[in-house]
This record gives C-alpha cells, structure tokens and sequence, in this order.
C-alpha cells in the first residue's frame, strides 16, 4: 500500500522510457528527472512513515489519489509520444508540457502575475459593490423597488457580453477589464447578499429591538451576520464567473495575464505552451477556491463547529 | 450584587385595547385578534396570562413590547405610552431566539452593544453569566447548547438591560417536563432577586399556579381576559399540596376541562 506511489512511479516512467528512446534527449530529460525525484520522494516517505504515526495517516489517505494522478500521466504519455493516437502538434505529451513550463517559466510567471493583480481589483471591487448594492436592496423596500427589476433585467448579461462596449467606453484595457471582472462578480453577490438580507429571521429582528437596537445594530449586527451563509454562495459564484471573465477578457482585450499567453501561445502553434498555461490556471484558480473556502469555515464557525457538548 | 438592583419595576396598564389582522384567506377582511383588552399589573408582581392557542395571549405581549400598535386603546408603562420597542421591556420568547453568529457572552452582550453602554457595564456580563449559571459556557456557540442552557441565555440576554417589565411567551414551553421545573425555579428565583413586573404567557395551568401572583384567563378569539384569579398560596409552592390540586381544579372548571359531568353539560 505504502510502495503504491513509487510502483506507480516506475510503471509511468517505464513506459515513458521504452517509448521515448526516438525523441530527442534534450525534449524527455526534464520529465526523467522529474520521475527521479518523484520516485526518491516518495521512496524516502514510504520509509519514514514507518516512525512517523501522522504522516503514515495521512498517506493512508492520500496515496490512492497521488497513484491515480501518477497512472494518469502515465496514461497520457502512452496516448500522445506512445501510440500518437491524438494528432500533433494539438496534443503534446506529458515531456513536452513539462519542457514548455520550464523554459517559459519567466513569461508564464509574469502571466500569472498580470492575472492575479487583474482578478483580486476585480473582484474586490466587484464584493464591495455587490454587499453593498445588495445590503440596501434587501433591507430596503423602496430601494427594493426600484433596484430589482434593474438587477434582474441588467445582471443576466454574461459580463462578457459587455466588451465590444467597455472596449469603447473606458481609458484603458486594464480598466475595462477589471470593470467587466467586477460587473461579473457583482451580479450573484448582490443577488445573494439581497436574499438573505431580505430573509433574516424577523424573530431576531424583533429580539433585537426588545433590547434596544437601533437601525444601525440591526442592520450591521443582526441582518448581515444572519445573511452571511447566503452572501457566501454569492462570493463563491461570484469567483467562477470572475474566472471566465478574466479569461475571456485577457485573450480578447489585453496584452497580458494567463489567457492572453493561452491565446499568443495558440496563435504560434505552441500547444505546449497552451497546456502548461492551463496547468498554472488550474493550480491559480482551485487555489482561490481553496482560500475562500478557508475563509468561509474561519467566518461559519458558528454554524458547524467543532466541539460539542 | 449592587448592579442587579438598579431600576425600579414598573406598572402595566392596558386600557381597552383591540387588534385586528388582515384574515390570512380574504386580503380585504380583517381577523380580530383582541377585543377590548383592559388588564393592570402593579410594579414587581409576576402575573400569568393563560388559554387556549390562538386567543391573542402573544398579541398582547408584544403590544406590550412595543413590536405591534394597537386598533384602538391604549398602553402605558407606569404612566409612559408604550409606542415602540424599548430596552425596558425584555421579551423572553419559547424559542431562545440566541444570535447563532454570537457566542454566549456576546450574545449576553448584545443589549450593552444594542445600547451602546458595553464600555461602562461590561463588568456585569459575568455576573448575569454567574446568575443564570453559564460562566463555563462564555465562548460556546448556541449550538452547543441545551434547550435549558439557551433558554437561560436568552433570560440573561434580556435581564442585562435591567428591564422594569419582563414579558414572557410560554419562555419554557419547548422544554422537557424536568427541565421545565428546574427553570421555574430559576425565574422565580430571578424575580425574587430582583422585583421585576413579569408578564409570563403560557399554556401551562400547573406553571401559572407555581409561579404567579394573579393568573389572567383569556377566552378564543377574538381574545378578552375572562377571568382573574388571586393566587394567595405561601411561596414556596408545593405543586403537591391539597391547595395547590384545589386551585388546579377550579380554574380548570373555569376552562371547561374539569373530569366531572356538570361542567361538561353546558
């Protein structure tokens, strides 16, 4: 159980060898040094896990998943360089991915870069626009009024959609693209902020006036903690749409970021450019997704918990 | 315990008060929920409202709270009208009602904060935490809690403002037989100790008798007080003495309920 990574390991690489022996050294020598280390790494845990009760649990846990990963680039490597089932240049092998990423390292690192500054004002804006417009269209009736039937006509358009205009209207391609991030984001965060705003439980409403409160503490204190697990569904939407957007706006509009490599790269007949960018956004976006679920456990504590007596 | 004696309790006076609703079925027609309710509490009496669901008992409660205006009539509080809610009438309802997001000693807080005077009386929080007997619970969520424990926190919550009436809707009527006598005590022990008027709602004749002064009957809707009855028994009430089961049985004649064939012929 514990041999299953690097039995796994060796297979890839196995076959990866036996294919491999026409390709030029040059193109495989990364992705054998990559299964070297691999092998070692795992080689050294599958002992120390022997003395080491926590990282022998956590193996447990994580080395089917790691095997499969493993097996699965395997798997690629046979379909692409192996039998070259798919056509070239569409559908690199595993060899040639790994190269592009190393020797493009610099752009696609500044790519990302482009990309992260790009997404966060976008979506921080977009949050802060969202809770707000959201925060008064569910407290408030006559806001309700006349900012719904605006939300639900105007919020549908994929913000996308909006490029050929935001092309027109703002100064600069960075700012209209942060606007279109924000505009994709603002939708379900305001949408959801709205709703749960709107919801809030009127039992705590009328508990807190019995106490005291004024607008201010039920506003801030009662309806926005009570619409928070709603506000977060929003946040989360909010973020794959903000993906997309980024995305599409970088290969169309602007000359920087991951969607404009995938593009530039595409262009060039480099698809081993293509695929190691999607790698990175891969890892970028799933990473995002990952820290706002930490957040969101961090802020809902109150609602799972841990401990229980 | 200088703190918990600060405010003087205060009278009730309802004076001809009706309510009506929009019916649920017709949006034209109204339901009368109360129908000319006059009634009287003098300052630090415990007086229980009961009857049958649906006979405007919670209505008038939060007329009382200020969360509702009333048809017609009026509503005074010592010789203050009533016309919004207000720090100094606490509504204890049968669901705790604790801020989820809040942990005990915030959600204990929240009338400090509500009223912006957490700075000078944050040093009472633990001593309403002490009197209702959560100080190992300051930092739990309220979902850890026991319907008892919430129910306790939820008294605290509304004791820190030190209210001069405390109105009670059926606050222990969610609660297992055992945990609803030992909570008994502890509002009476809380009112004991601090002369709060109380205005406790409920459906439980037993809980009306072991806790109240007087014990107002209301009738179905539209709801009107039928009946007031004195209750003189000694505190400590014992719920198994001979005065106790006699009192028990005549307001049930009252209502209706009695086993015996007079009072089921009309």
């Amino acid at each position: 159980m514990q041999l299953a990574v690097p039995l796994a390991s060796l297979l890839t690489f196995g076959t990866h060898w036996l294919f491999s022996k026409s390709a030029p050294p040059l193109e495989t020598h990364s992705y054998t040094l990559l299964f070297w280390e691999i092998l070692g790494v795992s080689i050294i845990l599958a002992i120390a896990q022997r003395f080491w009760p926590a990282l022998r649990e956590w193996m447990r846990h994580m080395s089917p998943i790691f095997t499969a990963a493993i097996l699965l680039v395997g798997v690629w490597d046979m379909i692409t360089s192996g039998f070259r089932l798919l056509p070239l240049p569409y559908f690199p092998g595993p060899a040639s991915v790994l190269r592009s990423l190393i020797i493009d390292r610099g752009l696609l690192a500044d790519s990302t870069w482009h990309s992260l500054a790009l997404l966060l004002s976008g979506y921080t804006l977009g949050v802060i626009v969202g809770l707000i417009s959201g925060v008064c269209i569910g407290w408030s009736s006559s806001v309700r009024y006349w900012g719904m039937p605006l939300l639900k006509v105007v919020g549908p358009i994929p913000a996308t959609a909006w490029i050929p205009l935001a092309m027109v209207v703002s100064p600069s391609a960075i700012v209209s693209s942060a606007g279109l991030v924000a505009l994709a984001v603002w939708f379900p965060v305001t949408m959801l902020t709205a709703s749960g705003i709107s919801n809030t439980r009127a039992s705590y409403l009328d508990v807190a006036r019995t106490l005291g409160a004024g607008r201010a503490y039920l506003i801030f204190r009662v309806a926005i903690p009570a619409a928070i697990p709603n506000i977060f569904i929003g946040l989360f939407m909010g973020l794959g749409a903000s993906f997309l957007t980024l995305v599409v706006a970088e290969s169309v509009g602007i000359k920087s970021g991951l969607g404009w490599y995938v593009s530039w790269a595409q262009g060039w007949a480099e698809y081993g450019k293509v695929f190691a960018a999607l790698i990175i956004m891969a890892g970028f976006f799933s990473t995002l997704m990952t820290l706002l679920f930490k957040v969101r456990d961090r802020v809902l504590v109150w609602q799972k918990g841990i401990i229980k007596w | 315990m200088v703190a918990l004696a600060e405010t003087e309790p205060s009278s009730v006076h309802v004076q001809q008060v009706t309510k009506s609703f929009p019916a649920p079925d017709d949006p034209l027609a109204r339901r009368q929920a109360l129908g000319d309710i006059s009634l009287s509490i003098a300052p630090g009496e415990l007086v229980s409202l009961v009857g049958p669901s649906g006979c405007g008992k919670s209505t008038l409660l939060r007329l009382i709270a200020g969360l509702e205006a009333p048809d017609s009539g009026e509503l005074l509080i010592g010789s203050e009208p009533i016309n919004k809610p207000s720090a100094e009438r606490g509504l204890v309802f049968q669901d705790p009602n604790l801020f989820p997001w809040l942990t005990v000693r915030r959600n204990i807080e929240a009338g400090l904060v509500a009223r912006r005077v957490l700075h000078e009386k944050r040093n009472e929080v633990d001593e309403f935490m002490r009197l209702v007997g959560l100080q190992g619970f300051a930092d739990a969520y309220p979902y850890h809690l026991s319907g008892g424990m919430a129910q306790r926190v939820a008294l605290a919550r509304a004791l820190i403002n030190h209210p001069k009436v405390l109105l009670l809707d059926e606050p222990l009527g969610a609660l297992d037989a055992f945990t609803r006598m030992r909570m008994q005590d502890e509002v009476l022990r809380l009112w004991e100790n601090r002369r709060t008027t109380m205005l406790l709602v409920t459906h439980d004749i037993d809980e009306a008798i072991y806790m109240s002064d007087r014990i107002m009957i209301m009738t179905q809707p539209p709801g009107r007080i039928d009946r007031v009855i004195t209750n003189a028994l000694a505190r400590p009430r014992d719920r198994s003495s001979s005065e106790f089961l006699q009192l028990r049985s005549d307001i049930l004649e009252l209502l209706h309920f009695a086993g015996d064939a007079s009072a089921m012929s009309d």
